[in-house]
């Protein structure tokens, strides 16, 4: 595969954005900037994927994210603490097993890219990839196409079963109460001891009420 | 741009989002990460279909699925939140170290 040399560097650029932007998200205070950052990162594979003529994916991938993030920011704004990051932050737990799974995954990921002989048979007609792509999904892959779609609904259906107030054994705000075990019994008052227990527990909540 | 170059690209975006997914304790930037390891697998996909199957329409099929389990793990991810968040005002894994509330 041997590209032009605008191309190259347009790859450079967006390659080093997007990684950078990758880092980024997990550096910063304010995680309604890290959505952006990760909807930056996700722009700089998009475009890669268009300079590799897989138009339609790529444009598709920076579509979905855009609507994603913003929808990311706004959950992190109704339920995170500290969303705009006026307060320095740094949550995590085992930091240098992390960093010790992210590097190796890293070097293990990048030698077999280096060390392995991939077949060479670069994409030819590439004008016509998208039309191909139109053809394949409505025609030999239309099952794979329909059966991700048939998920997707699935997915709504059950998101808004799990999401919705009223959940299978009572309010969702009072916590999961066990249905009694003689027909004839009371419902078990678990959310009145859970609310006391609550009142209890030190607030890991900095300065957000 | 050659397909070695592409594939140290996505091995960085994955160890990354390995390590988001590994260290963060809010549940949003937990996801994050999750999100940043499918990405590098969409570029993976995207590349090995440009340098190595010919062009092949069946590889960029294989990258719009990586996409739909992205939206999937992302709907249920935020549906998650919600009701835990609901059910025991947890923003942090640390918070739960129960399930049973």
């Amino acid at each position: 595969m041997s590209t032009s040399a605008p191309v190259d560097v347009l790859f450079v650029l967006f390659a080093a954005g997007a990684i950078a932007t990758a880092y980024l998200v997990f550096r910063t205070d304010s995680m309604v900037r890290a959505a952006y950052w990760l909807l930056a990162s996700f722009v700089g594979v998009g475009a890669i994927l268009v300079l590799l003529k897989a138009e339609f994916v790529g444009l598709v991938l920076m579509l979905m994210m855009a609507g994603e993030m913003t929808i990311m920011a706004f959950v992190m704004v109704m339920f995170m603490m500290n969303p705009a990051g006026l307060n320095p932050m740094l949550m995590v737990h085992q930091h240098k097993t992390a960093i010790a799974a992210g590097v190796t995954s890293f070097l293990v990921l990048a030698g077999a890219a280096l060390l392995t002989d991939f077949p060479n048979a670069p994409a030819t007609q590439t004008s016509r990839a998208t039309e191909e792509l139109g053809t394949e999904l409505l025609g030999e892959s239309m099952l794979v196409f329909e059966t991700a779609g048939a998920a997707l609904l699935g997915t709504m259906v059950g998101a808004v079963a799990v999401a919705s107030r009223r959940g299978r054994y009572g309010d969702a705000e009072e916590g999961s109460i066990e249905p009694p075990l003689q027909p004839d019994e009371e419902w078990a008052q678990a959310s009145a001891h859970r609310t006391e227990e609550d009142e209890h527990e030190p607030s890991v909540h900095g300065g957000h009420s | 741009m050659n397909l070695d170059s592409l594939l140290i690209v996505a091995a960085a975006i994955f160890g990354i989002g390995l390590y988001g997914a590994l260290s963060q304790q809010s549940f949003v930037m937990l996801m994050m990460g999750l999100e940043l390891m499918i990405n590098s697998a969409i570029l993976a996909t995207v590349a090995f279909w440009a340098a190595s199957t010919g062009g092949s329409p069946k590889g960029q099929m294989l990258a719009i699925v990586f996409m739909t389990v992205m939206a999937i793990e992302m709907a249920l991810g935020f549906a998650l939140i919600v009701n835990v968040y609901r059910a025991r005002k947890a923003d942090i894994t640390e918070k739960l170290k129960k399930l049973k509330a």
